[in-house]
Order: structure tokens, then sequence, then C-alpha cells
């Protein structure tokens, strides 16, 4: 612990489709048993920070699980529906991931 | 200039059916004005996170300024999540300590009940990263969740080693009238307990609750001429980190936490060995035991070692005490304004008023108010005024 002033860091730059490796490994895992509104019918669910082959971490649901869900288990980005919005019911899509297809 | 606490005052952590905002805030601001027998306040800084989704309220700064009859006073919120109540001590010790103002009345505010279920979830979670992390239908306890599983699996621990930070916490809680959850944890029943967010349980996670606390604070050297028994803020630093644990080098460390304290520390010129009790973020067993690392008071991965014996390290008779009037986990959390509660209880240590929850002795208090899990840290150091 050191008592120095704000320490200073690059501008993080936020993550851009394109920017990411679409492979990686469960860094760590959740199931997710109280969900938010717009999330209750898939209660309960995978919550999990892959780790991508590129060394970045991304928060994602895991889909398609068949099993257990281990920290190290290779798993591959699939796109998939979140939730919908609105009383029309709008589907709001976006990344997942699934366990690595051979 | 120096900045003193001559009032303080909370109102009992509970659902609240029939208590808005202003009658929370109100209440709370009453009994800290009256402690501190003084009523000429120049500015009104409200702690609130999440009044805008949880009531559809915003502008509480001057909805609670004339429900307290404080007329046209200068009033705003501050808004940093679950350190919003540390965020606006920080506004008002700044305030006080550049000479802008030179009384202050502090309120952390939460009305949570107004909404119930996945409403609140969802409502809580304007916190979180909108595009990377709600989006996604992650909540806090299940990023909470991330982070322990994480935790437990680097260093090879089971549930159990986790399970003395909530034993000591509702031991403290039991003998509190104003914690939320007065009932003993039986030991033993926290690795069986309900799975929030696995490994999160439903006797690892703090209730969220309705609740206000309130504080008067005043400059200079004159404060033991208006109260007998004034408790000066020795250190007062708040510092971030990424919003998301998917943006940190290393999510088990929890750097604001540590910088922080560090800056507080090093202002009050005090080290954490001159701590007599700590007020923790204790919203998960992960975030405490995260937190005494981040502190320097544990090897990495030895945070856990403080929960041991059921916590008999860190109970009110303790090396350490935590936690010392319930903390989140059984005082309950009212989001907004739990950085004030804990504040609030410092106070009442360092004036030996905590009754059966005093730490005999007290002098010097951490009290430490994180939003998010480590994002947004707030720091102070109260001590006692001497003899």
């Amino acid at each position: 612990m050191s008592a120095d002033a704000t320490q200073t860091g690059p501008p993080a730059q936020r993550m851009q489709a394109g920017d990411y490796a679409l492979r990686g490994t469960v860094f760590s895992y959740t199931l997710v048993q109280e969900a938010p509104a717009g999330f209750e019918e898939q209660a309960p669910y995978y919550l999990a920070l892959v780790e991508l082959e590129d060394g970045n971490l991304i928060t994602a649901q895991l889909t398609d699980i068949d099993g257990d869900v281990q920290i190290g288990n290779a798993v591959e980005m699939v796109t998939r529906k979140l939730t919908t919005e609105g009383a029309r019911g709008m589907i709001v899509y976006g990344y997942k991931f699934r366990p690595l297809i051979k | 200039m120096s900045v003193s606490i001559i009032g303080a005052g909370m109102v009992p952590v509970r659902e609240h059916w029939s208590k808005g905002i202003c009658e929370l805030g109100g209440e709370a601001a009453a009994i800290a004005l009256d402690d501190a027998g003084f009523s000429n306040i120049d500015a009104l800084y409200i702690g609130n996170a999440y009044s805008a989704t949880y009531s559809r309220q915003t502008q509480l700064g001057s909805l609670i300024a004339q429900h307290c009859g404080l007329g046209s006073v200068e009033s705003f919120t501050c808004e940093a999540g679950d350190a919003s109540g540390g965020a606006a001590l920080r506004a008002a010790y700044l305030a006080l300590a550049a000479g802008a103002v030179r009384s202050a009345l502090v309120i952390g505010v939460e009305k949570a009940t107004d909404i119930v279920g996945s409403g609140r979830l969802a409502a809580r979670n304007v916190s979180l990263d909108a595009d990377f992390e709600a989006v996604n239908g992650a909540t806090l306890t299940a990023l909470a969740g991330l982070l322990m599983r994480r935790y437990m699996h680097e260093y090879e621990l089971d549930l159990s080693q986790f399970e003395g930070f909530s034993l000591n916490a509702h031991r403290n809680g039991a003998r509190n009238p104003l914690a939320m959850f007065r009932k003993p944890l039986r030991p033993g029943a926290f690795a069986k307990a309900p799975m929030l967010s696995d490994p999160v349980s439903l006797f690892d996670s703090a209730p969220d609750a309705d609740g206000a606390a309130a504080l008067v604070l005043v400059s200079g050297e004159h404060s033991a001429d208006l109260v007998p028994n004034p408790v000066d803020i020795v250190g007062s630093a708040l510092r971030t980190d990424s919003l998301m644990l998917q943006d940190r080098a290393d999510i088990l460390r929890l750097e604001a936490v540590s910088s922080s304290a560090a800056a507080a520390l090093a202002q009050a010129n005090l080290t954490l060995a001159d701590v007599d009790v700590m007020e923790l973020h204790d919203a998960y067993t992960i975030l405490t035991a995260l937190s005494l690392e981040a502190l320097g008071l544990s090897e990495r991965g030895g945070g856990c070692s403080w929960s041991q014996d059921d916590g008999r390290r860190i109970a009110l008779d303790g090396d350490l005490p935590i936690s010392s009037f319930g903390g989140l986990k059984s005082r309950g959390n009212p989001n907004g304004a739990t950085g004030i509660y804990q504040t609030v209880e410092a106070v009442l240590q360092l004036r030996g008023e905590a009754g059966d929850n005093q730490v005999a002795g007290a002098k010097h208090a951490l009290a430490q108010s994180i939003g998010g899990l480590g994002a947004t840290v707030a720091t102070h150091i109260l001590s006692a005024a001497p003899d």
C-alpha cells in the first residue's frame, strides 16, 4: 500500500465489435438465480468472465450448456437473443459463449 | 481547516412501507441536528444512489432541504453507486476544509422498497456498465459471484472459509436495535444457504433496505465549544478504479480500496495499527476478504484468515473489530445511505456511546464505502477529540 497521490493510467478504450478474439476459456462463472427485469424467463442462467485468446476478459452469458461448467472450459462466441425491450418486444441481440465445438 | 462531526443520527434499517425519501431523510436529519444542538446549516449534501430508478425521483437536494425547513440552502445529491454515502461525506468535507461553508448537514437516504424483485435488480443495475454488463443479464450479486468463484479457485478455498465474516456481522447486528436482521447465524448454516449467484448465497449477501442516516459537520477549532464530544475527520480520500471487473489487470486486487485508505491514513498521520474499529463495505464476504488484503492486513489469498474461529479476531473484543453494528450484512444495506450509517456508527464508537456494540476504548475508526465491486471507494478516518 503506498500513500502516493492519484495514479495516472492510459485512457481506457471501450471495446468495439471486431476488436475481440472469438474464442477463449472460462475464467470464472456463476449461475444467476435472481434475474433482473427482462431476463426472468431465462433464469437460472450462467454468467461468465471469459478470457479470450487475445488475453482480454469479457462478461457474457454461457449458452448451450449440457452438463457442468468448469473454469478453463474452452468456449466460442455466438450471436443470440439477449432480451426484449418495450411493449412491442423488440429483440436485443448480442453475444454469448457456448462450449467450443471441435 | 479541521473538520469535526458534532451531530449524528440514524433511523432503523427496515422495509419502511409508510415512509418516503423525505420522511426518512427528514427523520435522520432531525435526530442529528438535535444531537448537535445546532441548526445553522450552510449546506446539505445528500448521499443517494438509486432514487431515479427506485422511485422515479431526482433533485433530492431541493426536496429534502425544503422538507427539513432549511430554506434556500445549497443542496444537491452525490451519486457513486453504493459509495454514494461516502461520496457525500467527502463532498461535505471538501467544502468545509476549503472554507467554502462553515457547517454542513450530510444525509444518506435510500428508499429501496418502492420496487421489488426483478424490478429492483434492474433498477439497481444502472450502477453496472450498461453496454457490457447489464445488457448481458449481470447483476452486482452475479459479478460478486464471478469474483468469489475465481478467488476460491486460485487459492483453493471452500465456502466455510468465509463464514466467520457473516457470523461476526450477525453477532454484532443482533445487539443493534436499528439493524434489519437481528438474528445470529447458526455456525454451519452459511455453506448450506440457498444460492443467489453461486458461490454467493443468501447468508453471504447484504439485504437491500430503506434507511437514512445523517451527520452535522462544522469546520474550525470551535467544535469543542459546541458539543462536549466532537469527533474529528482526520483523513478523507476517494479513489476510483475501472467500473468493470473485465477491465482490471488483476480482478482480485481492489486498487481503490488500497489507494483511498493509504491516502486517508497518510493525511491522518496514522497507520492501521492505530485504528481500533473498522466499518468495511461487507456487502459480500468476498469484498471483506479482498478489502483486508488491499488494506495490507493479510497476504494475497489470505483475507479469510480474519474470518477463522467464527470471526473471533474481528469481534467487538477481537484484535480488529469489523462491522461493529452488524455491517451491511446484518444492519442492512440502504445503498446510498450505507456510507453515512457506517460513519454514524464510527462516531458512536469514538464517543463511547455504542452501548452493547461498544469497542472498549476506541480512539480511531476507519469507515470505507464501496461502489460496485471497488469502482468507487471513499475512506474516512475519524478520531475522538483528545480528553
